[in-house]
């Protein structure tokens, strides 16, 4: 699905991804873990294509292409989806306008036929039932005036009509409650299969109780010095991020 | 400025000739001299005008424009190529400044609406000529406008449209100008006069376009005497050719607790000003004046708005907005004067560019002259880009490039498409922001 070799990015003058190396195979869930700035957002940029975010050494290999080469939109109709950190406030844009003009764009690029209005609105309304989802957030405009909690439930909404082949995470479970993260990891649950592979960015494993990683990340000073499975995330609630103070050269795993 | 003296000088033959082939009664006849003489005294604008000081018109001075000596036809397939706002009768058509009758479909006008040219009401009959004497120039003052003077002076037709008391015209009234230039620049002066009597609710489209590549200028004037508890619902529409020059001056005049809201949409024309100047002159009356303005290439637009807040508990709401790309350059002026008696005023005005391009700029300028005291007066300006974190969510969402910048620059322009009540404009404006606008983007 998704092959990350010494993947280096960096914005502006800045360097930060100091080479990445991650495999994601059809169906796994990895979480990449990390503390503040150590460069979860921008590995999860470089991915989608984020202008600003320059890559400077190293692959990604998607679906046996290069996704480097691609435009975020191409990135998008090929089967990656980025649930962002900050979801962007787009007044004037109605939220179920772009997300059928989203959908039939992503139809248009796999040979399938565009939906009209009402077969949107079908799929749209089993999407946010999914999600117990306020069908009034259909009409406004994307994410305008959304609380913290409905944005991130919106980027889930997108995810689950737009039925990507990898989905990337990035903090999901920041600002939302203990409810609201229920709800939120069943409907990311419910759209688990053996074709879609999931990259979950956290600080917490408080959501890998519920959306449970195959593997596990550690990303610091952007490099993954630590890899390992569900348990790794259990270790690091224990002991915190400190620690990677004292190992700067923790061998990746 | 030489050339100024130049075309001042074919200006006085050319009036020399009007007076001769069409010539006016006696009132009507004098404020033409009247208007001639300012616009002789006056000249045209120079940038040494604090109101001209961003707009440079000596494009404008240097084309020898001549009046038309009588008034040209259309084809039919012309009119209908031009970028006017159609949504059926009753719509009036005038080419050059002159009614055409062939062209125009006066049917649907309710019982208590009339709609004449203004040249069949100069010539008297049911009144006609009582309601140009008592209105015309009165609110359209000259004095100081070189431009109003020059249409003033040049009277000879244009429309006039007067709803009686209590009567509520649905319909939208449309009032096509078409400028025609072949083969030599002309000088197109719509003159439109609009009485609204008391109680009465009107919609009035005025559209403005044109055909060819020989520059024209279209010297526009429009009166609008609203009466007490009258509602006006007004729209000017400027969809120029590349070559034109659009000069507009819109001057209303509201009675007691009337509503008039006016919606300037520029989309055309090598340099477009558009006035506009209310008064507010009886208790509670309500204003709003919006605009929409697009540039691109090396075009000029230019508004220039001035509300009189003259009595007490009266609101003002001015919203403009304009989208710039290109080497395009706009100016904005809102002028809110509040008189020493409008206690209780409620003044907003907003101005907002979007500059899609390095080389667009716009100059804006709030002006507020306030003398009461108890007043709520807010004004502000923005220019900014279109949001690169918001273009990256859309195109995140499998939307092209493209199709993000026309979504963004579609949504900038949402809340002033959705006060327009006319769908045939709404349509045009929708198309235009959703094809014109991105192809010259990067
Ligand atoms: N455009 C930019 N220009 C300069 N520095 C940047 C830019 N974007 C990110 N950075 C810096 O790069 C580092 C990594 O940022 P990034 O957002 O990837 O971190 P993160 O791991 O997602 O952090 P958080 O947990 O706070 O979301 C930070 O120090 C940040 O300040
Ligand atoms: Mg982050």
């Amino acid at each position: 699905m998704l092959e990350i070799r010494d993947l280096q990015a960096g914005a502006g003058e800045r360097r930060i991804l100091n080479g990445i190396d991650l495999v994601v195979n059809p169906g796994e869930v990895h979480a990449v873990m990390g503390p503040n700035g150590s460069g979860k957002s921008t590995l999860a940029g470089a991915l989608a294509g984020r202008d600003g975010i320059e890559v400077t050494g190293g692959s990604a290999t998607f679906k046996g292409q290069d996704l480097l080469d691609l435009d975020p939109e191409v990135r998008a109709r090929e089967g990656l989806f980025l649930a962002f950190q900050y979801p962007v406030e787009i007044p004037g844009v109605n939220n179920a306008y772009l997300l059928k003009a989203a959908l039939n764009e992503v139809r248009k690029h796999r040979g399938e036929p565009e939906l009209d209005a009402m077969d949107f609105m079908t799929l749209a309304r089993k999407r946010m039932s999914l999600l117990d989802m306020d069908d009034a957030l259909l009409n406004r405009p994307v994410n305008d005036g959304f609380s913290g909690g409905e944005k991130k439930r919106n980027e889930i909404f997108q995810l689950a009509v737009l039925e990507p082949s990898l989905a990337i995470l990035d903090e999901t479970d920041s600002g939302l409650d203990i409810d609201a993260l229920k709800t939120v990891a069943a409907g990311v649950n419910a759209m688990r299969s053996p074709e879609r592979s999931l990259i979950v960015v956290t600080h917490y494993q408080r959501l890998l109780h519920y959306i449970v990683p195959d593997f596990v990340h550690v990303l610091y000073r952007g490099r993954i010095v630590k890899s390992g499975g569900k348990e790794l995330a259990l270790e690091l609630e224990e002991k915190g991020y400190g620690w990677l103070d004292a190992e700067p050269a923790a061998a990746t795993a | 400025m030489p050339q100024i003296a130049i075309s001042a000088d074919s200006y006085a033959a050319q009036f020399a000739a009007v007076k001769r082939t069409a010539p006016l009664a006696g009132p009507l006849a004098s404020l033409r001299d009247d208007a001639f003489h300012c616009f002789d005294r006056l000249g045209f604008p120079t940038t040494r005008l604090e109101e001209w000081r961003f707009t440079n018109i000596a494009p404008i001075v240097e084309v020898p424009f001549q009046a038309p000596a009588a008034s040209g036809g259309l084809d039919r397939e012309v009119l209908d190529a031009l970028p006017l706002p159609r949504s059926g009768a009753p719509e009036f058509v005038f080419v050059n400044g002159s009614f055409s009758p062939d062209l125009s479909d006066p049917s649907g006008l309710p019982p208590g609406v009339r709609v004449r040219s203004l040249a069949a009401s100069a010539a008297g009959g049911a009144g006609g000529l009582d309601v140009l004497t008592a209105h015309l120039g009165r609110l359209a003052r000259f004095q100081n406008h070189a431009f109003t003077a020059l249409n003033t002076a040049f009277l000879r037709d244009g429309a006039v449209i007067e709803v009686d008391g209590g009567v509520v015209s649905e319909r939208p009234i449309h009032l096509l100008f078409a400028s025609s230039s072949a083969p030599a620049p002309v000088l197109s002066q719509p003159r439109v006069l609009i009485v609204a009597g008391a109680g009465s609710e009107v919609r009035i489209v005025e559209s403005h376009a044109g055909a060819g590549d020989v520059p024209y200028l279209s010297n526009a004037v429009t009166e609008v005497s609203a009466a007490d508890h009258a509602v006006v619902d007004h729209y000017t529409v400027v969809r120029q050719a590349d070559a034109a020059y659009h000069v507009g001056n819109l001057a209303v005049r509201l009675g007691r607790a009337s509503n008039f809201s006016s919606h300037t949409i520029t989309a055309g024309g090598a340099i477009v000003r558009n006035e506009a100047g209310v008064v507010l002159g009886g208790e509670g009356g309500e204003c709003t004046l919006n605009g929409l303005y697009l540039g691109n290439g090396r075009q000029l637009v230019d508004n220039q708005t001035t509300i009189d807040h003259a009595m007490p508990h009266c609101d003002s709401h001015e919203l403009y907005k304009g989208i710039l790309d290109g080497r395009s350059r706009a100016v904005f002026n809102g002028k809110i004067i509040v008189r020493l008696d409008a206690q209780k005023t409620d003044a907003k005005q907003s101005n907002k560019a979007l500059l899609l391009s390095e080389d667009a700029q716009i100059t804006t300028k709030p002006q507020l002259e306030i003398f009461a005291d108890d007043v709520k007066c807010t004004h502000g300006a923005t220019i900014g880009q279109l949001d690169p974190d918001a273009l990256f969510y859309l195109r995140s969402r499998a939307l092209s490039k493209a199709q993000a910048r026309q979504l963004l620059i579609h949504a900038f322009a949402a809340d002033l498409l959705g006060h327009i009540k006319v769908e045939a404009i709404r349509r045009g404006l929708d198309a235009l922001l959703l094809e014109r606008l991105p192809m010259s983007g990067e």
